[in-house]
């Protein structure tokens, strides 16, 4: 057996406490910032953290899941691990909404928590939970460490774990006499655990499989994913379906993979997609997946999805193919590397006639739906027509952050996104409170981009306490509410399917403007469509955070839509009269 | 030789699930809970060490249709500290799991009928105690479970059985190959 050794130089170790091995570790990871909040159990971190705050900037927010959201959008944006730390206990437990978040939406995050000292555990101490049992679901990995020895092997083992292949969050879990101890440190970055294979080997038979089917088919259909982008690989998708000449849709988080202008880029898939990507679903002759994994939100009734088409899925994830859908060449890999040599075995080809089908379809949805949300007759206002003025006026030239709703849908559906790693949502979980803080860490990632915050009423209460957060680092998030007095999907859903029962979907709501500006927040609220566009402009030009609300009608509902157990042909443009 | 084919209705079948892991604390857990959130029942689980140092082998048995069977296999292969998972059918492996009896003693001394029965079954004393005697029966459930009927007669006053082990008939040794490439190493680190 081959054996593999790791060559060490003999460098001089120092002698330094577990604490600070953990400052060392991550500023030899090139972390320079960090979301957190401190307690009893982290707090020798915490004190080591002070001798290294030249390099390392701490963002101190206001609650634990406020810090892992904030990671979570400065990870999206930058493509970098997001960072967290937080004590034992309610600490822990706190983060645990965003690892799941990221887990499901594949977020690189090291998220370091204090644990009570070692010789405590589980004899129920002050603030001890067990949180490596309560996150091993939603974690990629997780380590409980109890001696100081292992803090810096384990850390780039948790970095190394975090971004490479379908990254994910990793806990690590560190008892305070751990922190508190002294070790011999030396660090060196981890580039190989044995039992995980990050990206699987790339089968040129496969590619070759993929590349005979693509040239033979009549109405291909690409459908593309964050896996696109968390490839890094825009550039190569893009020359891919210039290349092929095949119209691509995409799941949300794959919306800002190719700007939203490109002329293949035929719209967004799935509940609340367009009408023409998910009747055409139906209609291909082959699916072509790239970097995605048929959510349910986007395939509807699985029984009816796709019959008719082949199936070539580009995946990095072994387990996600044929777990939703069964395809027909699964072509393992980085998309990185696997699209171009994609790309080289394919013709040259147009699909006029095939897109002409989707254009189509188009001007149906948007006499139907389109011009009705985007230039409204009627007196409310739309969350539309706001998305259509940030168009106007950004030419799509901004990171977009939104929370979880209608809102959500609309910025998805409406937004010219025209950069790579522009739009963070929270797709997977649906976590309401994600926007607010995941803006504010896109804005720490981006500090030279434009962040705007489509956030709804709803969602912004979960984690309001977060602009206290954005007063003391004067991050210039701009936070657009678009506040329709209602939790309005839940509000839609009820006055769709049933029977206009609006259980619990009122809010009696706060001043928001107000409560802004208690926060420090400059602030403006906008209750007419003639003010619209010049309170747009104003919070653009505006240099610190700003705060504007507007009054959204409240029947604004979202279509189309594939309701619930139906198939995506049975999309619905409009509601029953 | 395999006892039946282990189909029953609704397309469910009996899989032996191996799966080679690094020795780590936890990683029962996190190898059941892939179970319990698809609502596979695990029937029987044993945890043992390999024919490969440092290397952890689960055996785990379920009944199951082939897909969901797929589908949990991979989400353990997935798992950080897992090195590979198989699914086997029952004529796919060799297997064998373990019963120990304890029955009074006086049953064996009162006649030669206790005798004959463990005779009949091929199983063995492990050992006679005054008030009690130890019978052992390694096999397929059904024969062990056969063996209990008859003893019932005498008084069982203690039964357990083991967890399924397995190897597989196959020539190839799949996860050795799988190994050699993997190294011996568990993790390797960059000299910077």
């Amino acid at each position: 057996m081959k054996k593999q050794i790791s060559i060490k130089k003999n460098k001089k170790k120092i002698r330094i406490t577990g604490a600070d091995a953990v400052m060392r570790s991550l500023a030899r990871e090139g972390v320079d910032t960090i979301f957190g909040y401190p307690g009893g159990a982290i707090m020798p971190i915490y004190d080591a953290l002070m001798d290294h705050s030249d390099k390392t900037k701490h963002i101190l927010t206001r609650h634990e899941q406020g810090a892992i959201h904030a990671a979570q959008g400065y990870a999206r944006v930058s493509g970098k691990v997001g960072v967290v730390l937080a004590t034992s206990g309610p600490g822990a437990t706190n983060l645990i909404t965003g690892i799941a978040d990221a887990m499901i939406d594949s977020t690189p995050l090291v998220c370091i928590t204090g644990q009570v000292t070692a010789s405590l555990l589980g004899s129920d101490a002050f603030q001890e939970t067990d949180v490596i049992g309560i996150s091993m679901p939603v974690t990629k990995w997780n380590y409980q460490i109890t001696k100081s020895e292992e803090i810096p092997e384990i850390i780039a083992q948790a970095f190394y774990i975090a971004r490479s292949g379908r990254p994910g969050p990793v806990l690590i879990d560190i008892a305070k006499n751990a922190q508190f101890g002294e070790l011999d440190f030396e660090y060196n970055k981890c580039i190989k655990v044995r039992s995980y294979v990050p990206v699987p080997k790339p089968d040129p038979e496969k590619i070759k499989e993929a590349a005979d089917l693509i040239n033979q088919a009549k109405k291909p259909f690409i459908l593309f994913g964050q896996g696109v982008i968390l490839g890094e690989a825009e550039d190569e998708f893009r020359a891919f379906v210039e290349k092929s000449g095949i119209p691509a849709a995409w799941t949300i988080l794959g919306a800002c993979a190719l700007p939203r202008k490109h002329p293949l880029n035929v719209g967004m898939l799935g509940m609340h997609g367009n009408y023409s990507t998910n009747i055409k679903t139906n209609e291909c002759d082959l699916l072509i997946a790239v970097g995605m994994r048929f959510d349910d939100r986007v395939t509807g009734d699985l029984k009816r999805y796709a019959k008719q088409a082949r199936i070539i899925h580009l995946e990095i994830d072994r387990s996600e193919v044929n777990k939703n859908v069964r395809v027909e060449v699964a072509v393992l890999g980085d998309v990185k590397v696997t699209l171009p040599a994609l790309t080289a075995r394919i013709k040259k080809r147009s699909h006029d006639s095939w897109l002409r089908e989707f254009r189509d379809a188009d001007k149906i949805e948007i006499k139907k739906v389109i011009t009705k949300d985007l230039f409204p007759t009627k007196e409310g206002l739309t969350m539309g027509e706001v998305i259509q003025i940030l168009n106007e006026k950004t030419g799509g030239n901004a990171i977009v952050v939104t929370d979880v709703g209608q809102h959500q849908m609309v910025t998805s559906r409406y937004f010219n996104f025209a950069n790579k790693r522009s739009y963070v949502t929270s797709g997977g979980l649906g976590t309401m409170g994600f926007g607010l803080p995941a803006a504010h860490g896109a804005k720490i990632a981006a500090p030279e981009e434009e962040v705007i915050l489509i956030v709804g009423d709803g969602g912004l209460q979960m984690t309001i306490q977060e602009l206290g957060t954005i007063n003391q680092t004067q991050a210039a998030v701009k936070i657009v509410l678009m506040n329709n007095k209602y939790l309005g999907m839940v509000r839609q859903w009820q006055e769709m399917f049933f029977e206009k029962r609006y259980s619990e979907t009122y809010l009696l709501n706060p001043d928001f403007v107000k409560v802004a500006e208690g926060f420090g927040i400059k602030g403006r609220k906008v209750l007419h469509r003639p003010e619209l566009a010049a309170a747009i402009q104003e919070m653009l030009d505006y240099k610190g955070p700003y705060f504007l609300e507007v009054s959204i009608e409240k029947e604004d509902n979202v279509f189309p839509m594939v309701p619930t157990g139906a198939s995506v042909s049975e999309v619905i443009l409009e509601p029953k009269k | 030789m395999a006892s039946g084919n282990g189909i029953n209705g609704n397309g469910k079948q009996t899989y032996t699930i191996s799966a080679f892991s690094e020795n780590h604390i936890g990683l029962l857990n996190r190898i059941t809970i892939i179970f319990t959130r698809r609502h596979v029942n695990i029937e029987s689980l044993t945890v043992s060490v390999s024919a490969i140092k440092g290397i952890h082998k689960f055996t785990i048995v379920v009944n199951d249709t082939r897909e969901k069977v797929e589908q949990v296999v991979s989400q353990i292969e997935k798992l950080v500290e897992v090195l590979k998972a198989f699914y086997h059918t029952d004529d796919e492996v060799i297997y064998q799991e373990i019963a120990l009896f304890k029955v009074p003693t006086k049953a064996l001394i009162e006649g030669d009928e206790l005798e004959a029965t463990i005779r009949k079954h091929n199983a063995r004393i492990l050992e006679v105690r005054p008030e009690y005697t130890v019978i052992e029966k390694t096999g397929y459930k059904e024969e062990y479970l056969a063996l209990f009927d008859e003893l019932e007669k005498y008084k069982v006053l203690q039964f357990t059985s083991s967890g399924r082990v397995a190897v597989t008939r196959s020539s190839k040794e799949l996860f050795s190959t799988y190994l050699k490439e993997a190294g011996e190493i568990t993790a390797v680190y960059e000299n910077n």
